[in-house]
């Protein structure tokens, strides 16, 4: 298939308020022509309202929004020209498969053959060929969400958006359908917008993330960035596991618990802070072991061991500070791990590197 | 593994309760059949048995021989013809003036807001809840010669003679129909709801502006609700007895009018018989039909069918 150049969207001050309620509050974002954006939110962060505004379903109160050079905001949803996949699929349930993905061709006055083309080849590139003279109902929800993508890219639009549309799979399907997805992504390199509650999900697939709540953009960076450091309380909390310790300032670096910590980042938030600590970049110290002793490009905290909880693949330590707060250790339960894990009531010397010892901002969230 | 396979293998004396099990299941199976045996009586008193009577005298000649007389006397009479060729003619033009108006008053009706609608819908319903009888005759006091209707279109100059509004088939017509409407606005509705809204949000992203997305989209996912609503319209108009009776003034006879006629001036079961067996069979063909393009069921169940 010849493909249009994927365009970039700018959207500068979009706002929508439903009575008191901002459900989008002067968003502005940049989607790079061809990336992967994913909008990452709770329900009720305004991600999905974002989502319609760009489809053109819902008319927000005041903005801006172009694709490539186009002010669109005003246009009417038949007029945007993008493919969007829906949450429920939306598959018209009185066209078979291949009079479904037909639909946005015909509107377009493609010829007859050129239809039968473009459907069997959009069929392929979603792995259903053969599948055009099935009945909607006939099909599994995997199925159903790949017939949905053949219609939402069949026409060659220049922007996909995507609403969730693994969210009604079971957790396997849904594995493998993020890695389709973005291979289908990197082969068709159209500007695409996806909304999740799911942060794996967007940590798999994204190139980069917008997290969102209260209808702004609280963050938006690599899945990389977006984790290891976050800029305030919520994006670390929404994002993987956390413990949050509170810490004074103490010269260059931070005292916590009474110890005395390095911090990497010169790019410390100003205000009121928190030390985040994800389980898995801590490490159980063991001085007796030559492999995991002490290094020095370490920070040590000294912690009480409450409780040591085996989940298959890693084993989770609860432990708690000699001020009383809590933190969270994980680690690979493999057969040596598991043989040297310490017990309930041991003191254990946790190892976290300057460079995770990562301060944020405590909005309070 | 090894111990389990022999319960599999096949339900011996020696499983424990078995026999007591399926006891039980047969005694709730029993009780079930209880609940619903006075709904049966009733139909089979009510209905069955009556029928069977009407289909058995529709046989028997005066003398009360076997004879096929009655529906000689259909097929030869071409007064007969007429009756059935009314009856159907009334019955199609009902069912089409109360799609073109029924379609639309369901769609502005599915398009309102929740409360909004159901207020509407009970102004559709408040018909219902009157005499049918009260009904028709409200519209004989409207439409007569010295009628509401004839009366204001003089006075503000619109006509200047009394138009023949009654005793003819318009005025059974504008009575049917009044009749006739929610039955076929409730069906349509009941699909038009079930619409997913997406649908239409994916018919406008793919392309299709309103009136396409309307017509590619929202028509045919309501057909099902517009097939039931129009079986049930039709099918009711093919045994209306009142209205045009009241409001056609003898003008439109149709066969229900006719049974009447032969029992109540004639006294003659037999023919009356005839041809309620020959309505009842023209419906159940008609069903069998239309069975064939629409789920009947979906009729009984007001067009919600998932």
């Amino acid at each position: 298939m010849t493909r249009r150049a994927a365009v970039p969207i700018t959207i500068r001050e979009l706002g929508k308020s439903y009575g008191d309620v901002r459900a989008l509050d002067n968003v502005s974002l940049d989607v790079r022509s061809g990336e992967f954006l994913t909008l990452l939110g709770p329900s009720g962060s305004g991600k999905t309202t974002l989502l319609m505004v760009l489809a053109g379903f819902i008319r927000p109160d005041h903005g801006s929004l172009k694709f490539g050079d186009t002010e669109v905001i005003r246009l009417a949803p038949h007029k945007r020209d993008l493919g969007m996949v829906f949450q429920n699929y939306a598959l018209f349930p009185h066209m078979d498969v291949a009079a479904n993905i037909a639909f946005p061709l015909k509107l377009r006055g493609v010829s007859a053959a050129d239809i039968a083309r473009r459907v069997n080849s959009a069929l392929e590139m979603v792995k259903l060929a053969g599948y055009g003279t099935r009945r909607v109902e006939q099909l599994s929800g995997g199925q159903r969400q790949r017939v949905a993508l053949a219609r939402a890219i069949v026409f060659e639009p220049s922007i996909v958006l995507m609403d969730e549309p693994l969210s009604a799979l079971d957790k396997q399907l849904r594995e493998l359908m993020q890695i389709e997805l973005r291979q289908l992504h990197v082969k068709l390199g159209t500007t695409t917008i996806y909304v999740t509650h799911d942060q794996r999900e967007a940590l798999t697939m994204s190139d980069r993330i917008a997290v969102i709540a209260g209808g702004r953009v609280q963050q938006l960076d690599t899945p990389r960035a977006i984790y290891e450091q976050p800029v305030n309380r919520f994006v670390a909390e929404f994002i993987g596991e956390s413990s949050f310790l509170k810490v004074t300032r103490d010269g260059g670096g931070i005292r916590c618990g009474g110890q005395l910590l390095r911090v990497a980042t010169a790019a410390a938030p100003g205000g009121p802070a928190l030390l985040m600590v994800r389980p898995e970049r801590l490490r159980i110290v063991d001085d007796a072991q030559p492999e995991t002793g002490t290094r020095n490009d370490e920070n040590i905290l000294e912690a009480r061991v409450t409780e040591v909880i085996y989940q298959g693949d890693t084993f989770l330590v609860q432990a708690m500070l000699a001020d009383g707060s809590r933190i969270n250790a994980r680690g690979i339960a493999s057969a040596g791990a598991m043989a040297r894990v310490p017990r309930a009531g041991d003191t254990v010397r946790l190892g976290l590197r300057v460079e995770d010892t990562v301060l944020v901002a405590d909005d309070g969230g | 593994m090894a111990e389990i396979a022999p319960a599999y293998a096949g339900v011996g004396a020696h499983a424990p309760n078995a026999g007591a099990l399926r006891g039980d299941a047969l005694r709730e199976r029993l009780a079930l059949l209880g609940l619903s045996a006075p709904a049966f009586v009733l139909v089979f008193v009510a209905m069955v048995a009556p029928v069977a009577w009407l289909f058995g005298l529709s046989f028997l000649a005066d003398n009360g021989s076997f004879s096929l007389e009655h529906y000689r006397r259909m097929i030869e009479q071409p007064s007969y013809y007429r009756i059935f060729l009314t009856t159907f003619h009334v019955s199609l033009l009902t069912t089409g003036i109360c799609i073109v108006l029924g379609y639309p008053l369901a769609y502005v009706l599915s398009q309102l807001p929740q409360r909004a609608a159901n207020l509407c819908l009970i102004a559709v319903l408040l018909p219902f809840w009157t005499s049918l009888l009260v009904r028709t005759y409200a519209w004989l006091a409207l439409l007569q010669r010295k009628g509401l209707i004839n009366n204001w279109g003089i006075e503000l100059g619109l006509w200047d003679e009394p138009l023949a509004l009654v005793h003819n088939l318009t005025g059974t017509l504008i009575g049917m129909v009044h009749i006739m409407l929610p039955f076929l606005v409730l069906p349509v509705l009941g699909a038009m709801r079930a619409i997913d809204r997406d649908y239409l949000k994916a018919a406008a992203n793919l392309g299709a502006g309103p009136v396409r997305a309307f017509w590619m989209v929202f028509f045919p996912l309501s057909m099902p609700g517009l097939l039931a609503g129009s079986l049930i319209v039709f099918i009711l108009c093919l045994g209306f007895y009142v209205t045009p009776a009241v409001l056609g003034g003898g003008k439109v006879i149709m066969v229900s009018n006719q049974i009447a006629n032969d029992i109540e001036l004639f006294f003659n079961w037999g023919a009356a018989s005839s041809l309620g067996v020959v309505l009842l069979v023209v419906t159940l063909l008609f069903l069998y039909v239309a069975s064939r393009f629409a789920k009947v069921d979906q009729v009984v169940g007001g067009g919600h069918g998932k």
